[in-house]
Protein backbone atom coordinates (compact mmCIF):
# COMPACT_ATOMS: atom_id res chain seq x y z
CA UNK A 1 0.00 0.00 0.00
CA UNK A 2 2.78 2.39 0.91
CA UNK A 3 4.53 1.63 -2.33
CA UNK A 4 1.42 2.51 -4.29
CA UNK A 5 1.05 5.85 -2.51
CA UNK A 6 4.71 6.57 -3.12
CA UNK A 7 4.43 5.81 -6.80
CA UNK A 8 1.36 7.98 -7.19
CA UNK A 9 3.03 10.79 -5.28
CA UNK A 10 6.20 10.73 -7.33
CA UNK A 11 4.14 10.61 -10.49
CA UNK A 12 2.24 13.70 -9.38
CA UNK A 13 5.48 15.49 -8.54
CA UNK A 14 6.87 14.65 -11.95
CA UNK A 15 3.74 15.96 -13.62
CA UNK A 16 3.97 19.22 -11.71
CA UNK A 17 7.64 19.68 -12.57
CA UNK A 18 6.87 18.99 -16.17
CA UNK A 19 4.16 21.63 -16.09
CA UNK A 20 6.60 24.15 -14.65
CA UNK A 21 9.25 23.49 -17.27
CA UNK A 22 6.65 23.81 -20.01
CA UNK A 23 5.63 27.22 -18.79
CA UNK A 24 9.27 28.28 -18.45
CA UNK A 25 10.38 27.35 -21.93
CA UNK A 26 8.92 30.34 -23.73
CA UNK A 27 11.30 33.29 -24.32
CA UNK A 28 13.26 34.24 -21.22
CA UNK A 29 12.75 37.98 -21.41
CA UNK A 30 10.11 39.56 -19.26
CA UNK A 31 7.71 41.35 -21.53
CA UNK A 32 4.88 43.60 -20.56
CA UNK A 33 1.71 43.63 -22.53
CA UNK A 34 -1.14 46.05 -22.13
CA UNK A 35 -3.56 43.55 -23.65
CA UNK A 36 -3.82 39.82 -22.98
CA UNK A 37 -4.58 39.32 -26.66
CA UNK A 38 -1.20 40.79 -27.63
CA UNK A 39 0.57 38.47 -25.21
CA UNK A 40 -1.22 35.46 -26.64
CA UNK A 41 -0.30 36.50 -30.19
CA UNK A 42 3.33 37.14 -29.21
CA UNK A 43 3.68 33.65 -27.74
CA UNK A 44 1.90 32.06 -30.66
CA UNK A 45 4.21 33.80 -33.15
CA UNK A 46 7.48 32.97 -31.43
CA UNK A 47 6.28 29.38 -31.18
CA UNK A 48 5.63 29.22 -34.93
CA UNK A 49 8.81 30.91 -36.13
CA UNK A 50 11.98 28.94 -36.57
CA UNK A 51 15.33 30.10 -35.25
CA UNK A 52 17.83 30.02 -38.10
CA UNK A 53 20.87 29.61 -35.91
CA UNK A 54 19.74 26.47 -34.09
CA UNK A 55 17.56 25.06 -36.80
CA UNK A 56 15.44 22.65 -34.84
CA UNK A 57 14.33 25.20 -32.31
CA UNK A 58 11.72 27.89 -32.58
CA UNK A 59 12.23 31.49 -31.53
CA UNK A 60 10.68 30.79 -28.16
CA UNK A 61 13.11 28.00 -27.30
CA UNK A 62 16.33 29.39 -28.68
CA UNK A 63 18.75 31.46 -26.69
CA UNK A 64 20.88 32.57 -29.62
CA UNK A 65 21.55 36.25 -30.13
CA UNK A 66 19.54 36.25 -33.33
CA UNK A 67 16.54 34.62 -31.66
CA UNK A 68 16.66 37.27 -28.93
CA UNK A 69 16.76 40.02 -31.55
CA UNK A 70 13.91 38.47 -33.50
CA UNK A 71 11.80 38.00 -30.35
CA UNK A 72 12.32 41.69 -29.64
CA UNK A 73 11.23 42.46 -33.20
CA UNK A 74 8.10 40.31 -32.87
CA UNK A 75 7.30 42.02 -29.56
CA UNK A 76 7.75 45.43 -31.13
CA UNK A 77 5.54 44.55 -34.08
CA UNK A 78 2.80 42.92 -31.99
CA UNK A 79 2.62 45.87 -29.59
CA UNK A 80 2.49 48.36 -32.46
CA UNK A 81 -0.69 46.81 -33.83
CA UNK A 82 0.85 44.78 -36.65
CA UNK A 83 -1.16 41.74 -37.69
CA UNK A 84 0.19 38.18 -37.41
CA UNK A 85 0.37 38.15 -41.19
CA UNK A 86 2.54 41.27 -41.21
CA UNK A 87 4.93 39.72 -38.70
CA UNK A 88 5.32 36.45 -40.61
CA UNK A 89 5.64 38.34 -43.93
CA UNK A 90 8.40 40.44 -42.38
CA UNK A 91 10.32 37.31 -41.40
CA UNK A 92 9.70 35.52 -44.71
CA UNK A 93 10.92 38.55 -46.70
CA UNK A 94 14.24 38.35 -44.86
CA UNK A 95 14.82 34.70 -44.13
CA UNK A 96 12.57 32.89 -46.59
CA UNK A 97 9.71 30.50 -45.96
CA UNK A 98 12.14 28.33 -44.09
CA UNK A 99 11.36 30.36 -40.93
CA UNK A 100 7.79 29.13 -40.90
CA UNK A 101 7.17 25.93 -38.99
CA UNK A 102 3.77 25.98 -40.60
CA UNK A 103 4.57 26.37 -44.30
CA UNK A 104 1.93 27.85 -46.61
CA UNK A 105 0.42 25.72 -49.35
CA UNK A 106 2.12 26.56 -52.65
CA UNK A 107 3.48 24.50 -55.57
CA UNK A 108 6.80 23.87 -53.81
CA UNK A 109 5.33 22.77 -50.49
CA UNK A 110 2.33 20.96 -51.97
CA UNK A 111 4.13 17.60 -51.73
CA UNK A 112 4.39 18.17 -47.96
CA UNK A 113 0.69 18.75 -47.63
CA UNK A 114 -0.69 16.34 -50.20
CA UNK A 115 2.00 13.62 -49.98
CA UNK A 116 0.75 11.97 -46.76
CA UNK A 117 -2.85 12.02 -48.02
CA UNK A 118 -1.82 10.37 -51.29
CA UNK A 119 0.17 7.79 -49.32
CA UNK A 120 -2.85 7.03 -47.13
CA UNK A 121 -5.12 6.70 -50.19
CA UNK A 122 -2.69 4.33 -51.90
CA UNK A 123 -2.41 2.25 -48.72
CA UNK A 124 -6.19 2.01 -48.36
CA UNK A 125 -6.56 1.05 -52.03
CA UNK A 126 -3.91 -1.66 -51.70
CA UNK A 127 -5.60 -2.97 -48.56
CA UNK A 128 -9.04 -3.08 -50.22
CA UNK A 129 -7.57 -4.71 -53.30
CA UNK A 130 -5.94 -7.39 -51.17
CA UNK A 131 -9.09 -8.05 -49.19
CA UNK A 132 -11.06 -8.32 -52.43
CA UNK A 133 -8.50 -10.67 -53.93
CA UNK A 134 -8.50 -12.88 -50.88
CA UNK A 135 -12.29 -13.07 -50.83
CA UNK A 136 -12.34 -14.23 -54.43
CA UNK A 137 -9.62 -16.83 -54.04
CA UNK A 138 -10.98 -20.39 -54.47
CA UNK A 139 -9.81 -23.17 -52.18
CA UNK A 140 -7.45 -25.40 -54.11
CA UNK A 141 -9.06 -28.63 -55.25
CA UNK A 142 -6.86 -31.63 -54.72
CA UNK A 143 -6.99 -34.63 -56.98
CA UNK A 144 -7.44 -37.99 -55.22
CA UNK A 145 -3.83 -38.83 -55.92
CA UNK A 146 -2.57 -35.59 -54.32
CA UNK A 147 -4.84 -36.11 -51.33
CA UNK A 148 -3.39 -39.52 -50.74
CA UNK A 149 0.16 -38.17 -50.98
CA UNK A 150 -0.69 -35.43 -48.56
CA UNK A 151 -2.18 -37.81 -46.03
CA UNK A 152 0.84 -40.04 -46.34
CA UNK A 153 3.18 -37.13 -45.71
CA UNK A 154 1.17 -35.99 -42.73
CA UNK A 155 1.14 -39.51 -41.28
CA UNK A 156 4.90 -39.77 -41.69
CA UNK A 157 5.25 -36.51 -39.88
CA UNK A 158 3.11 -37.75 -37.02
CA UNK A 159 5.23 -40.89 -36.77
CA UNK A 160 8.39 -38.85 -36.63
CA UNK A 161 6.98 -36.74 -33.83
CA UNK A 162 6.20 -39.90 -31.88
CA UNK A 163 9.74 -41.11 -32.44
CA UNK A 164 11.12 -37.90 -31.00
CA UNK A 165 9.35 -38.64 -27.78
CA UNK B 1 7.90 -11.75 -58.62
CA UNK B 2 6.01 -8.44 -58.27
CA UNK B 3 6.14 -9.00 -54.53
CA UNK B 4 9.88 -8.48 -54.62
CA UNK B 5 10.13 -5.87 -57.35
CA UNK B 6 7.72 -3.36 -55.82
CA UNK B 7 9.47 -3.09 -52.41
CA UNK B 8 12.83 -3.09 -54.18
CA UNK B 9 11.83 -0.18 -56.41
CA UNK B 10 10.40 1.71 -53.40
CA UNK B 11 13.60 1.05 -51.49
CA UNK B 12 15.78 2.31 -54.33
CA UNK B 13 13.67 5.48 -54.60
CA UNK B 14 14.03 6.00 -50.85
CA UNK B 15 17.80 5.53 -51.06
CA UNK B 16 18.02 8.05 -53.90
CA UNK B 17 16.09 10.64 -51.90
CA UNK B 18 18.13 10.01 -48.77
CA UNK B 19 21.44 10.27 -50.60
CA UNK B 20 20.36 13.57 -52.17
CA UNK B 21 19.44 14.68 -48.64
CA UNK B 22 22.90 13.73 -47.38
CA UNK B 23 24.54 15.95 -49.95
CA UNK B 24 22.38 18.96 -49.09
CA UNK B 25 23.88 21.39 -46.64
CA UNK B 26 21.29 22.08 -43.93
CA UNK B 27 23.04 25.38 -43.19
CA UNK B 28 22.35 26.59 -46.70
CA UNK B 29 19.03 28.35 -46.85
CA UNK B 30 18.23 30.08 -50.15
CA UNK B 31 17.93 33.79 -49.54
CA UNK B 32 14.66 35.43 -50.57
CA UNK B 33 16.67 38.61 -51.13
CA UNK B 34 18.30 37.45 -54.36
CA UNK B 35 17.24 39.73 -57.23
CA UNK B 36 15.70 42.16 -54.75
CA UNK B 37 17.03 45.66 -54.11
CA UNK B 38 19.61 45.70 -51.33
CA UNK B 39 17.81 46.98 -48.20
CA UNK B 40 18.67 50.60 -47.50
CA UNK B 41 20.54 51.61 -44.35
CA UNK B 42 22.51 54.50 -43.02
CA UNK B 43 25.15 53.38 -40.55
CA UNK B 44 28.18 55.04 -38.95
CA UNK B 45 31.57 54.04 -40.29
CA UNK B 46 33.93 52.16 -38.00
CA UNK B 47 36.95 54.35 -38.64
CA UNK B 48 35.00 57.61 -39.09
CA UNK B 49 31.84 57.37 -36.95
CA UNK B 50 30.74 60.90 -37.79
CA UNK B 51 30.55 59.94 -41.49
CA UNK B 52 27.76 57.59 -42.43
CA UNK B 53 27.52 55.12 -45.24
CA UNK B 54 24.48 53.98 -47.13
CA UNK B 55 24.27 51.63 -50.15
CA UNK B 56 22.98 54.56 -52.25
CA UNK B 57 26.54 55.90 -52.35
CA UNK B 58 27.75 52.91 -54.36
CA UNK B 59 24.98 52.99 -56.98
CA UNK B 60 26.47 52.39 -60.40
CA UNK B 61 29.18 50.15 -58.97
CA UNK B 62 29.40 46.42 -58.42
CA UNK B 63 30.28 45.80 -54.77
CA UNK B 64 30.41 43.21 -52.05
CA UNK B 65 28.84 43.47 -48.64
CA UNK B 66 30.53 41.15 -46.16
CA UNK B 67 28.94 40.60 -42.75
CA UNK B 68 31.54 39.77 -40.14
CA UNK B 69 32.41 39.98 -36.44
CA UNK B 70 35.71 40.02 -34.61
CA UNK B 71 34.90 36.84 -32.66
CA UNK B 72 33.84 34.67 -35.59
CA UNK B 73 36.15 31.86 -36.64
CA UNK B 74 34.88 31.65 -40.22
CA UNK B 75 35.57 35.37 -40.68
CA UNK B 76 39.21 34.91 -39.71
CA UNK B 77 39.38 31.95 -42.06
CA UNK B 78 38.26 34.00 -45.07
CA UNK B 79 40.17 37.11 -44.05
CA UNK B 80 43.40 36.43 -46.03
CA UNK B 81 41.35 35.68 -49.16
CA UNK B 82 39.44 38.91 -48.72
CA UNK B 83 42.74 40.78 -48.37
CA UNK B 84 43.90 39.15 -51.58
CA UNK B 85 40.66 40.01 -53.36
CA UNK B 86 40.90 43.62 -52.17
CA UNK B 87 44.47 43.92 -53.44
CA UNK B 88 43.28 42.99 -56.94
CA UNK B 89 41.12 46.15 -56.93
CA UNK B 90 38.37 44.51 -58.96
CA UNK B 91 35.49 45.15 -56.62
CA UNK B 92 34.75 47.33 -53.60
CA UNK B 93 34.40 45.44 -50.35
CA UNK B 94 32.14 46.88 -47.70
CA UNK B 95 32.29 45.27 -44.26
CA UNK B 96 29.16 45.05 -42.16
CA UNK B 97 30.45 44.67 -38.63
CA UNK B 98 27.49 42.83 -37.18
CA UNK B 99 26.65 43.10 -33.47
CA UNK B 100 30.24 43.63 -32.45
CA UNK B 101 32.20 45.98 -30.25
CA UNK B 102 33.77 48.82 -32.26
CA UNK B 103 36.89 48.55 -30.19
CA UNK B 104 37.46 44.84 -30.84
CA UNK B 105 36.64 45.21 -34.52
CA UNK B 106 39.09 48.07 -34.96
CA UNK B 107 41.93 46.39 -33.14
CA UNK B 108 41.46 43.18 -35.14
CA UNK B 109 41.57 45.03 -38.47
CA UNK B 110 44.59 47.07 -37.34
CA UNK B 111 46.38 43.89 -36.41
CA UNK B 112 45.50 41.61 -39.32
CA UNK B 113 44.94 44.11 -42.12
CA UNK B 114 41.81 45.73 -43.50
CA UNK B 115 40.37 44.38 -46.75
CA UNK B 116 37.40 46.74 -46.66
CA UNK B 117 37.05 50.04 -48.42
CA UNK B 118 34.44 50.97 -45.86
CA UNK B 119 33.37 49.24 -42.64
CA UNK B 120 30.00 50.10 -41.15
CA UNK B 121 28.96 49.26 -37.61
CA UNK B 122 25.65 47.52 -37.03
CA UNK B 123 25.90 47.35 -33.25
CA UNK B 124 22.23 46.52 -32.72
CA UNK B 125 22.03 44.01 -35.55
CA UNK B 126 19.01 45.65 -37.16
CA UNK B 127 20.61 45.91 -40.60
CA UNK B 128 21.69 42.29 -40.21
CA UNK B 129 18.04 41.38 -39.75
CA UNK B 130 17.08 43.33 -42.88
CA UNK B 131 19.67 41.37 -44.85
CA UNK B 132 18.57 38.08 -43.30
CA UNK B 133 22.00 37.48 -41.77
CA UNK B 134 21.91 34.42 -39.54
CA UNK B 135 25.42 33.01 -39.56
CA UNK B 136 28.45 35.22 -40.11
CA UNK B 137 30.35 35.39 -42.38
CA UNK B 138 27.88 36.08 -45.16
CA UNK B 139 28.69 37.85 -48.39
CA UNK B 140 26.28 39.66 -50.73
CA UNK B 141 27.11 40.68 -54.28
CA UNK B 142 25.29 43.83 -55.30
CA UNK B 143 25.02 44.99 -58.91
CA UNK B 144 25.20 48.46 -60.45
CA UNK B 145 21.48 48.99 -59.99
CA UNK B 146 21.72 48.22 -56.28
CA UNK B 147 20.15 44.77 -56.59
CA UNK B 148 21.46 41.76 -54.62
CA UNK B 149 22.49 39.18 -57.21
CA UNK B 150 24.28 36.54 -55.17
CA UNK B 151 24.73 35.52 -51.57
CA UNK B 152 27.39 33.31 -50.12
CA UNK B 153 26.98 31.87 -46.63
CA UNK B 154 30.09 30.81 -44.75
CA UNK B 155 33.78 31.60 -45.18
CA UNK B 156 34.82 32.40 -48.75
CA UNK B 157 37.72 30.31 -50.00
CA UNK B 158 40.00 30.78 -53.01
CA UNK B 159 37.88 28.37 -55.07
CA UNK B 160 34.58 30.17 -54.51
CA UNK B 161 36.24 33.51 -55.23
CA UNK B 162 37.94 32.35 -58.41
CA UNK B 163 35.22 30.10 -59.84
CA UNK B 164 32.01 31.80 -58.78
CA UNK B 165 32.50 35.30 -57.48
CA UNK B 166 34.98 36.78 -59.96
CA UNK B 167 33.20 35.53 -63.14
CA UNK B 168 29.92 36.86 -61.74
CA UNK B 169 31.49 40.22 -60.86
CA UNK B 170 32.91 40.54 -64.38
CA UNK B 171 29.52 39.70 -65.84
CA UNK B 172 27.72 42.22 -63.66
CA UNK B 173 30.21 44.92 -64.61
CA UNK B 174 29.13 44.56 -68.25
CA UNK B 175 25.51 45.23 -67.37
CA UNK B 176 24.18 48.77 -67.77
CA UNK B 177 23.79 50.76 -64.57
Amino acid sequence: MRLVTKTILSFLILLTLNGISLSLHAGVEIREFSKAEEERRYHKLIDELRCLVCQNQNLADSNSQLAQDLRAKVYEMVTTNKTDREVTDYMVQRYGEYVLYNPPLDPVTSILWIGPLVGLLVAIMLLLFNIYKRGKAQPVKLSDEDRKRMEKLLDENEDKKDDDK
Amino acid sequence: MLKFIVPLVLFVILIIFLSIGLKNDPRYIPSPLIDKPAPAFNLPRLFAPEAKFSPELLKGKVWLLNAWTSDCVGCRQEHPYLLNLASQKIVSLVGLNYRDSNHLAKSLLNKTGNPYRIVVTDNKGSVGIDYGVYAVPETFLIDRKGVIRYKYIGPLGPDEIKNTLLPLINKLKQEPA
